[in-house]
């Protein structure tokens, strides 16, 4: 039983790193646009450039 | 006099050197529209963002300020194809976006504690029977106390403070019972940790909050959708006004900007956007959207003018007055607010089924604990079955049971062309059994068209259409409508309240009035054959041609008034135009009870009278006079060009030519309601059944999580069939 005494701090501090990371998505605007974004993943990310 | 447009309004200064603008973008409905914008303006120099917002269809730009004139976007923008204008979020959005993201956040730190806490829990479930020792169970609700509690003080806050105050306010809500039961069945959890008993709560009442947290999410997302497409139309109608910045200067500038005491110019066929008197010129004014009256009324200087009117004939000077200085304004705004606040509030089914039901789930507690005293059970074991009882009947699935079909309806009514206005309009509308139709503008279309086509030559209706394109008057703008002619004409004259000349191919070219053209013949026998219409003349050379122009009824009226009807709705038209257009109207849609000429006062009364024989009432209507009746109805629906007073009062907008929406919006309700009725019996049904087993001793955290879990998943599937709502209604 002595596995708990890093397995359980471990599995809280993995909770938390998730957490964190889902806050900071939230609060960098990541669910503004739902629709938006999934299009974006799939779009050729090709440098803006002038057109002709 | 060149015109310059000014979007210093709405630019934001971000410090660092660097402009913000925010547009709401007409037509973005792709990716690929997405990638065309944010590449065709990045490729400006100097901007240093362009981000397209798909869900809300708007557009951020970033630029290196005073480097570009903001609307040299708008221009780039319609160059690519898409009519952009800037836009200002109203402070109603702003809240919700902000209560949006409070409750995202609460959702994903109770989602956390919940998936954490259960990790524990599973453990100790399955430990019971095999070989956990006593030590390891404590210490194991002791972690989940070190979760559950900081995340429930934190995501329970939305519920909490809501409770807290219904209950200041003497009444009770959906949140005192859940806020009740969370608060007890955490403190017992602790109490029981300390004392080493076998059984804590803290899984259960984190997952109660977080379920219910999915629920208020979808609720408010739901609200903060409707009220981004509802800011959008507001930005699309582009209210911006002429205004002198000089004697001599004039520059285009929204309506925000513009303050009472500026002299604004209004052009022949621009609508008013503000209220005020004329202080030079002489024209009519077409005030349907104002009174319902379709005659023009003549304007010069003195003449109060109100936003939303249409100016016909001549130019005219006008001087904004303070909001409410017309009569009739005044008039309006008086009889609005009488009937806003005679508006019994309707009490949502939601809080109905609180109201029955906290009462009935305490009692059951209170007893449960009495009964197992009086049956001999220690006080501390009684308390313990009495606190699993409220935790079992917490009304999770009851917070989700509402909140879904809303959210799935909202965007099947989007999908026909629907908004919603205010949270409780689907409960409301699909118990209407009456539908009140005003004409101008609601069961017509909002602007004119040429009716006789058909009697034209189509070289002849063609070049009358490009000829017409070189006049701002509404009738001419009806005649370049019907002929889809593009480029205008070259050397055209405009003869000020005749019409325009010009010369092609040595023949001259005239449309204007009959006089202009020396058609009063055929123009007078249009004219007597229907009292509405009005006429354009056209002529070439000595060729004579009568185009014939009227509000035509939307395309789809009779059908959409034939399919109330046969659902058992009764129909009336309540006019303030003349009685021979609305008899007309009537007897073309095949509506029995109608009243023309009425006054705003006349319209809430006959409302109120239908109301006292026990008519549910919906009206629907556009004009600044319908507003009152709009506020008084049960519930009401607005076209997407109506007043901003009437769309403020309306329960629901609908847009496009159609009227079909306004039978949608009763059908989908209707369903909806339906569902909402089912998922409240089913989630009351579940407790019924797991109440007996909390009562008699046997709720271990286990079956508590299982109840709990379950209920609400059998709601969320049920409200998905709101997704498949009868396809016959097109």
């Amino acid at each position: 039983m002595e596995v708990l005494a890093y397995l359980v701090p471990l599995a809280l501090a993995l909770g938390i790193i998730g957490l964190l990371g889902f806050l900071w998505s939230l609060r960098s605007g990541q669910y503004d646009d739902l629709d938006g974004a999934g299009w974006r993943a799939i779009a050729d990310d090709d440098p803006p450039s002038p057109p002709a | 006099m060149a015109v310059t447009r000014d979007f210093s309004h709405y630019v934001k200064d971000l410090g660092s050197g660097l402009a913000h603008l925010d547009l709401a973008v007409e037509g973005v409905s792709c990716a690929g529209c997405m990638m065309k914008i944010e590449r065709g303006l990045s490729a400006i120099p100097n901007v240093t963002l362009a981000r397209v917002n798909l869900t809300d269809r708007r557009l951020a730009v970033e630029w290196k300020k005073g480097t570009i004139d903001p609307a040299q976007f708008v221009d780039r923008l319609a160059a690519l194809g898409y009519k952009a204008y800037p836009f200002e979020p109203i402070r109603a959005e702003v809240v919700e976006v902000e209560q949006s993201r409070f409750l995202l956040r609460c959702l994903g730190v109770a989602a956390f504690a919940t998936m954490n806490v259960m990790m524990l829990s599973v453990p100790v479930w399955s430990g019971n029977v095999t070989d956990m020792i006593p030590e390891q169970r404590d210490f194991f609700h002791w972690l989940s106390a070190l979760i559950a509690l900081p995340a429930a003080a934190y995501a329970g806050q939305p519920f909490f403070r809501s409770a807290f105050g219904a209950l200041r306010a003497r009444s009770v809500n959906m949140d005192v019972p859940i806020s009740i039961g969370v608060v007890l069945a955490l403190g017992m959890s602790i109490v029981e940790t300390i004392h080493h008993a076998e059984h804590a709560y803290f899984d259960a009442a984190i997952m109660l909050l977080t379920f219910l947290l999915v629920g208020r999410y979808l609720d408010q997302n739901m609200r903060r959708r409707t009220r981004a497409v509802a800011g959008n139309l507001a930005a699309l109608k582009a209210e911006t006004a002429t205004k002198f910045i000089s004697s001599t200067e004039i520059s285009e500038v929204p309506v925000a900007a513009i303050v009472p005491g500026d002299i604004v110019l209004l052009r022949p066929g621009e609508r008013c956007a503000i209220d005020g008197k004329v202080i030079d010129g002489r024209s009519e004014i077409d005030q349907s959207l104002i009174t319902g009256e379709t005659r023009h009324v003549a304007a010069e200087a003195g003449t109060a003018v109100y936003a939303g009117t249409m100016n016909i004939s001549g130019t005219l000077r006008v001087r904004v007055g303070a909001a409410a200085e017309g009569t009739l304004l005044a008039e309006i705004s008086r009889l609005l607010e009488n009937a806003l606040q005679a508006r019994s509030r309707y009490v949502q089914l939601a809080d109905r089924a609180s109201r029955l039901y906290a009462p009935v789930v305490h009692a059951t507690a209170l007893l449960t604990m009495l009964g197992w005293v009086a049956l001999g059970a220690n006080w501390h074991d009684a308390i313990v079955i009495a606190i699993a009882v409220l935790i079992i009947t917490c009304p999770c699935a009851l917070g989700l049971a509402i909140p879904t079909v809303q959210t799935i309806v909202a965007g099947t009514l989007f999908r026909a062309g629907v908004l919603l206005n205010s949270g409780d309009a689907v409960e409301r509308v699909a118990d209407v059994d009456t539908v009140v139709f005003d004409k101008t503008g609601t069961l017509t279309l909002p602007e004119l068209d040429v009716v006789n086509t058909a009697a034209i030559p189509a070289d002849v209706l063609q070049l009358a259409g490009r000829l017409a394109l070189a006049s701002h008057h509404p009738v001419a703008a009806a005649v370049a409508r019907a002929s889809k002619a593009m480029s205008p004409l070259e050397g055209i004259v405009e003869e000020p309240g005749q019409g325009v000349r010009g010369l092609v191919d040595g023949v001259e070219l005239r449309l204007g009035r009959p006089s202009f053209c020396n058609a009063d013949r055929m123009a007078n026998e249009i004219l007597s054959t229907d009292p509405e219409i009005s006429v354009v003349a056209f002529s070439r050379g000595p060729e004579r041609y009568v185009f014939a122009v009227r509000q035509q009824l939307r395309p789809d009226a009779a059908a959409t008034i034939r399919g109330l009807i046969e659902r058992g709705i009764m129909v009336e038209i309540l006019s303030g135009d003349r009685e021979l257009a609305v008899r007309h109207a009537a007897t073309a849609l095949g509506v029995v009870g109608w009243r023309a000429g009425l006054a705003p006062a006349d319209k809430i009364s006959h409302i109120e009278d239908l109301k006292r024989r026990g008519r549910t009432v919906m009206m629907v209507g556009d004009g600044l006079n319908d507003a009152p009746a709009l506020a008084a109805a049960s519930a009401s629906m607005s076209p997407v060009s109506a007043t901003h007073l009437s769309q403020a009062a309306a329960d629901m907008i609908f847009l496009g030519r159609d009227l079909a929406p306004v039978l949608s919006a009763i059908v989908f309700s209707r369903k909806a309601l339906q569902l909402m009725r089912e998922n409240l019996a089913l989630a009351i049904g579940y407790n019924v059944l797991a109440v007996p087993i909390a009562i008699a001793g046997y709720a271990t955290p286990l079956v508590a999580a299982a109840a709990m879990s379950g209920s609400s998943i059998l709601v969320m599937l049920n409200s998905l069939r709101a997704r498949r709502v009868a396809p016959e209604v097109t």
